[in-house]
């Protein structure tokens, strides 16, 4: 690693886009130190001060400067950090330029509608999200297929930017069986993407960072009873 | 000026996403076939350079399509030459990605929502969103701007393009409603910033009169309306 880089990520073990922080970080093999905002006391107050416009993690905080937004937080990591590890986006400029439509895509396609599936305020609006969700692994299945061109990842022989961006979602895909009966890459519908989960998450650099599944699955099934009680509450 | 490049842009001219990259190609001094879309009967070249979306715009270069504005403004900042739109160093370019993000995420749906609203209430809803996100974007430029006419210095550069192609709709917002996002007592910073960005080359060439706005927002008013009647009616 460079000399005299100081590297901190403020993180939420739960969370996806934090994931995808580590996930880079640990592709480039660049090391840092973990902050995690459960176990701190005075998080309003570190949050407040290095992301006062969202009040969220990732944030990661070189030499005291903060990065926010994941997506963002990625391309800083790949462009200050050229040249240590493998790069995340691709060199080309037209092959960059897919890179980010899929990542885009991710979080502004397939997120919302995923959420929806499992977080909808209605028996209707979560069954309209499934339907949705299927019809949007189909086209990142297609995305995979047709830029992938038979490679093992979305950047090509290795782990690359959407790859990355995808794979912090890992953790809750796995979660997802057992919490909502559903499998957002079932292998029938969608064998690409389910060969690439099980590829993706054996990699040196990603096991050991994702979070365990039974965990999540607890705390899953604490935010649904949350949730349930105050829909419940709030009906009163 | 740049070599002869094999360019052609899908576009509509008062779609804010289009005017973006227009003004990117514009700031390369590249040249450019333009194809106006009709949004109310697409083409099936945009259908079929954006099957994922169906939208503009939609960039064509040496016949290989690049879709989503900010993308596309990124892809035209890094291939060609010539003037700079985003930052050069990682920290400046992390930042003006930053509240790039921010305008999409926050900022844009509100100020569309105003206009595609069914309801008073809805529209009141949006109208408090969009001044809450125009809020931060003042205190984002006094802290980026550093003193500077633009964003990103004393020239316009990738923040000033992405939120100024929304200018000419917020006037026609206000036309519209009565409503003023951007103003000299609330927003004083933005308000100095857009009166620059309006005036200068870059805009004037490829941004339109607030009233072909207002047009399209009545002609999509209308189809709304036409839409909800047919539904109805049955």
């Amino acid at each position: 690693m460079a000399g005299g880089d100081d590297l901190k990520l403020l993180g939420l073990w739960s969370s996806p886009f934090v994931l995808r922080v580590q996930l880079a970080l640990s592709l480039k093999g660049l090391s840092y130190e973990y902050i995690e905002e459960e176990a701190l006391v005075n998080k309003g107050e570190l949050l407040l001060k290095y992301n006062p416009v969202h009040k969220k993690v990732p944030v990661l905080i070189h030499n005291g400067k903060p990065v926010c937004e994941s997506r963002v937080i990625l391309q800083y990591i790949d462009e200050a950090f050229a040249g240590i590890g493998p790069s995340l986006l691709p060199a080309d400029p037209y092959e960059r330029a897919v890179a980010r439509f899929w990542a885009a895509y991710i979080d502004d396609t397939m997120l919302p509608v995923w959420n929806k599936s499992s977080m909808g305020k209605t028996e209707e609006e979560m069954a309209e999200g499934k339907k949705q969700s299927l019809a949007t692994a189909g086209v990142l299945e297609g995305a995979l297929r047709d830029c992938g061109k038979g490679k093992p990842f979305f950047g090509g022989d290795s782990a690359g930017y959407v790859d990355v961006v995808l794979g912090g979602l890992l953790g809750w895909v796995r979660a997802s069986d057992e919490l909502h009966g559903v499998k957002p890459f079932d292998p029938e519908r969608t064998p690409l993407l389910a060969a690439w989960s099980e590829r993706f998450g054996a990699l040196e650099a990603v096991e050991p960072v994702v979070p365990d599944v039974s965990r999540l699955v607890e705390f899953g099934k604490m935010w649904k009873a949350r949730l349930a009680a105050a829909a419940a509450g709030a009906s009163n | 000026m740049a070599g002869k490049e094999d360019l052609k842009l899908l576009g509509l001219l008062v779609s804010p996403f289009v005017i973006r990259v227009r003004m990117a190609l514009s700031m390369k001094g590249l040249n450019y076939e333009y194809v106006e879309e009709d949004i109310f009967n697409k083409s099936e070249l945009l259908i079929k350079l954006n099957p994922v979306h169906k939208k503009v715009p939609v960039l064509i270069h040496n016949g290989k399509p690049i879709c989503e504005s900010l993308v596309i403004v990124q892809y035209v900042d890094e291939l060609f030459a010539g003037r700079a739109i985003l930052p050069t160093d990682p920290y400046e370019r992390a930042t003006a990605l930053f509240w790039a993000a921010y305008i999409e995420d926050k900022l844009s749906p509100a100020w569309i929502g105003i206009l595609k609203a069914k309801a008073e209430e809805e529209r009141a809803e949006k109208v408090k969103e969009t001044l809450a996100a125009i809020e931060h974007v003042e205190v984002a430029f006094a802290k980026c701007s550093n003193g500077n006419a633009f964003f990103g210095g004393d020239s316009i550069g990738y923040f000033d393009i992405v939120l100024g192609s929304f200018l000419f709709w917020f006037e026609a917002l206000r036309r519209m409603y009565g409503l003023e996002i951007i103003n000299t007592s609330k927003t004083p910073l933005l308000a100095a910033w857009a009166e620059r960005f309006r005036g200068s080359v870059e805009a004037k060439e490829v941004v339109p009169e607030a009233d072909k706005a207002v047009q399209y927002a009545n002609k999509l008013h209308a189809a709304t309306a036409a839409a909800v009647k047919l539904v109805s009616s049955e």
